[in-house]
């Protein structure tokens, strides 16, 4: 199939703002967008820029606005976003600085992680081997452990978009993963992080953090599951 | 910009991150450099777990680990590596756990563990359950909580810089010159300790697991001062890639009851491997799939593939214990392993061979075994060798752990032993002839174009079997494409994120990495593990029971010269080390573990 890929550039040594480019490139239905943005910077505009790894969906580099939605490009497959002589878009993630092209400053983002003590605190002597819990208590982390920290869901929130200052929702998945592991020995700690006015009680429940994550993990949920703790002042 | 560190580390995967994490506990100042931000390294994308004998599930003992590993890497693993390796990573797991690692759980709420190729009880005698394992995201639970760790221990990580040389003078590393993706700026790092932890090269393939970036950056660079790499002729080719893709499925779906089966719905790997059938070793494996596709029984529009059945399994299993690859067939193929078979095909996914270094880490400068002071290697990017001609599922990540921590250990305390060294005057010229170079040249020639030849040409001369005048048509084919290289030009004058800048520096190590395998595997006229001839059908004990040294030969632009290095072996009377100069039956009589025809 022919599909045009049009895609918002901006070189920061040329350019004031933002512009659209577009590009006709012959393509698969099975292709992911990653192919066809790797095509035209092989083959068309060797300029254009953006971060790819390991075009699974595992590392989380591509995140980018793919026809008005945050995905991830290499788990977007042509066939679900585009017809023969259609045309697909690219932008960069929004509420971070644009660098260039398709390309942010995560720093913010890494930041908001760091602020919620993204590590498991238990200072009691480790026994000789495993700590034991329960599969049922494993179970509780499945959803926040699963993150790949893509920013997907902080840069669909209107709210990160309005207040740079909430940690956003990876943050508090990330905080959630350590919240409900029975090891850890800092919860009380990590509530009161998420109790701070750049914390939890931002979340207005949108869902668009739910809607964008590519794992597919229930962020506002999670998110709910953290306020109640608060509220609760216990996971 | 000029930094100054105590241990530096490059790469932030699995080795890298571990390395980082001792390195700092040995009271040093440690930073690390990483061509991405850490958590997108390619460790997360590991699946099946991590094997230890931890005997959870099932009575297991470090002994067994460490005959299978050798077993697994036809007798060419050094045998001191895989003790040490068999015996320290079931501290290595518990530590992990310790560190607040999710690991799935059994009933009694012990690390879960699951069987998984080549792993066996009692010497070979059945699969045993040893792989530690987090669903099937082990990867990723692992980079993702040694990342947490660095945070909480303060490490420096300088992310998106590309190391582009190595200051090694008089025998002594005294730190490396990067190159700032967001800047353009060309950046040296002087340090005591100097660790090389930045993964493989398996991009140098065409139908590959792993990431675009795993380029073989370091090994290349390595290579051109001169150094060795070892044993490159052993790369293992994953049994199971999605169709076309090359996307890891991992080998847990086997270790769960996974069949593999041709176009008539025939289990094949009974004629292969009676005993362990799919859980043979992946070299085995891979084998048997394409020898099952070349004689016309494989699935598919190209019939390029056979089936993973998994549809014998319960629903749950599957989408609960192997979650992330049926997402990756749900996505990718449109297919729900639930109720489809999932098409595979055998992908490019690991590098036995590397730099070579010693069980501590440190780097090999020659046949000999001069050690380069301050330079440690670990992770898929050292060869040390503990996988020896194809390394068994889920010693990778083992890998990572334990010879991580054995470098990062050994760095601080090589680095709180001495002074900086003194840096040569200019040390950042090369790499900015490098940049300039690719900047200037007369452009005739495409960047993207070069590597698709090479990733195609090496499919095909240098994959899974191989013959020599294959390999010499490549051996050609490489010169060619060097010559070509030599007009690739950098279009994009900016300086700030220069991404083609940075891909055409990348083409350049791949280049390197894939003329060290195929001159490595071209001199080795036996088949050994994951390297088969074709007109060299069996393992040569006499000639061959030795590891390769490939050298870059400076007379001539694509001239490699190979030297060779002993296996360590472990005697059966006083349990003491010995390297195998020449090999006779009687000596290999005296063996602990000698070697012996591979059947499983």
């Amino acid at each position: 199939m022919n599909i045009n890929v049009k895609i918002l550039r901006f070189d920061p040594e040329k350019d004031r703002k933002q512009h659209w480019e577009t590009y006709q490139v012959e393509a698969s239905p099975g292709d992911r967008v990653l192919d066809v943005i790797n095509h035209v910077k092989w083959y068309i505009d060797p300029s254009l820029t953006f971060r790819r790894s390991c075009a699974h969906g595992i590392c989380g580099s591509d995140a980018m606005l793919i026809n008005g939605r945050n995905r991830l490009a290499c788990k977007t497959l042509l066939q679900d976003v585009v017809k023969d002589g259609g045309t697909i878009t690219a932008e960069p993630i929004r509420g971070l600085k644009v660098e260039k092209d398709l390309l942010v400053d995560m720093e913010p983002f890494f930041d908001a992680y760091r602020s919620i003590m993204p590590y498991f605190i238990n200072d009691n002597p480790a026994p000789a081997a495993e700590r034991l819990q329960s599969p049922e208590d494993a179970e509780r982390m499945d959803h926040g452990s699963n993150c790949i920290l893509c920013a997907c869901c902080t840069t669909s929130c209107p709210i990160f978009w309005v207040n740079g200052s909430y940690i956003g929702p990876a943050a508090i998945v990330q905080a959630h993963r350590f919240i409900f592991d029975t090891r850890d020995a800092a919860t009380q700690q990590r509530l009161n992080v998420m109790n701070q006015n750049t914390g939890v009680w931002r979340c207005r429940t949108a869902y668009n953090c739910t809607e964008a994550c590519p794992r597919d993990i229930p962020i506002t949920q999670l998110i709910e599951e953290v306020k109640r703790a608060v509220m609760y002042q216990q996971a | 910009m000029h930094h100054r560190y105590d241990v530096l580390v490059v790469g932030a995967g699995g080795a890298g991150l571990m390395a980082a994490l001792y390195a700092a506990k040995g009271n040093v100042s440690v930073a690390c450099i990483s061509k991405l931000y850490p958590t997108r390294s390619h460790t997360g994308a590991a699946q099946g777990g991590v094997g230890a004998a931890l005997g959870n599930v099932a009575e297991d003992h470090w002994e067994w680990h460490m005959y299978d590993t050798i077993k697994g890497g036809d007798y060419l693993t050094d045998q001191d590596a895989a003790e040490i390796f068999a015996k320290d990573v079931i501290e290595a797991v518990y530590e992990l756990e310790h560190m607040g690692l999710p690991f799935s759980r059994t009933e009694e709420g012990k690390i879960a563990q699951r069987k998984f190729g080549g792993h066996t009880r009692e010497f070979g005698k059945a699969a045993v359950e040893r792989s530690c394992y987090a669903k099937d995201r082990t990867g990723h639970m692992i980079l993702q909580t040694l990342y947490q760790q660095n945070v909480k221990e303060g490490t420096t990580f300088f992310n998106e810089f590309h190391v582009l040389d190595l200051i090694i003078e008089n025998g002594r590393c005294s730190g490396v010159v990067a190159y700032e993706l967001s800047t353009g700026e060309i950046h040296t790092f002087h340090a005591k300790a100097v660790i090389l932890a930045a993964g493989g090269y398996g991009r140098i393939f065409k139908i590959t697991s792993n990431a675009l970036t795993l380029t073989g950056d370091l090994m290349s660079i390595y290579y051109r001062k001169g150094l060795p790499l070892e044993d490159m002729e052993f790369y293992q080719f994953h049994p199971t890639g999605l169709t076309k893709l090359g996307i890891l499925v991992t080998e847990g779906i086997r270790g769960e009851g996974g069949i593999l089966r041709n176009k008539d719905g025939e289990r094949f790997m009974e004629r292969y491997a009676p005993t362990l059938k799919d859980l043979a070793p992946r070299d085995i494996v891979s084998r048997s799939i394409y020898t099952e596709i070349r004689e016309g029984r494989g699935v598919g529009p190209d019939k390029d593939a056979v089936n993973i059945d998994l549809t014998h399994l319960p629903r749950d299993v599957i989408e609960n214990k192997l979650s992330e690859i049926t997402d990756l067939s749900r996505t990718y193929l449109g297919l729900d392993p639930v109720k489809d078979l999932v098409p595979i095909q055998p992908t490019a996914h690991y590098a036995m061979g590397g730099i070579p270094t010693t069980i501590d880490g440190e780097c090999i400068a020659d046949d000999n075994g001069t050690l380069i002071e301050g330079l440690y290697a670990a992770g898929e990017q050292a060869c040390v060798s503990l996988h020896g001609a194809n390394r068994l599922g889920t010693n990778s990540l083992g890998d990572l752990i334990v010879f991580g921590r054995r470098s990062g250990i050994n760095a601080a305390k090589y680095a709180r032993g001495t002074e900086l060294a003194e840096m040569p005057e200019n040390p950042e010229v090369e790499s900015r002839a490098l940049i300039e170079n690719l900047k200037n040249a007369d452009g005739s020639e495409n960047a993207a174009r070069i590597r698709k030849e090479l990733q195609e040409t090496m499919m095909n001369n240098v994959g899974i079997f191989r013959n020599g005048p294959d390999m010499e048509k490549q051996v050609e084919i490489l010169r060619e494409l060097r010559a070509r290289y030599q007009h690739v030009n950098v279009q994009d004058p900016s300086q700030r994120f220069n991404s083609e800048l940075v891909e055409a520096l990348e083409l350049g190590f791949m280049l390197d990495c894939a003329e060290a395998m195929t001159h490595s595997a071209l001199n080795r006229t036996e088949s050994r593990g994951a390297h088969d001839r074709e007109d060299f059908h069996t393992r040569d004990d006499v000639n061959w029971l030795k590891h390769t040294m490939a050298y870059k030969d400076f007379s001539q632009p694509g001239n490699v010269r190979i030297g060779y290095k002993p296996v360590v072996f472990k005697d059966a009377a006083d349990g003491e080390y010995e390297s195998l100069t020449t090999y006779t039956p009687a000596e290999a009589a005296g063996f602990k573990f000698p070697p012996k025809p591979r059947t499983f």
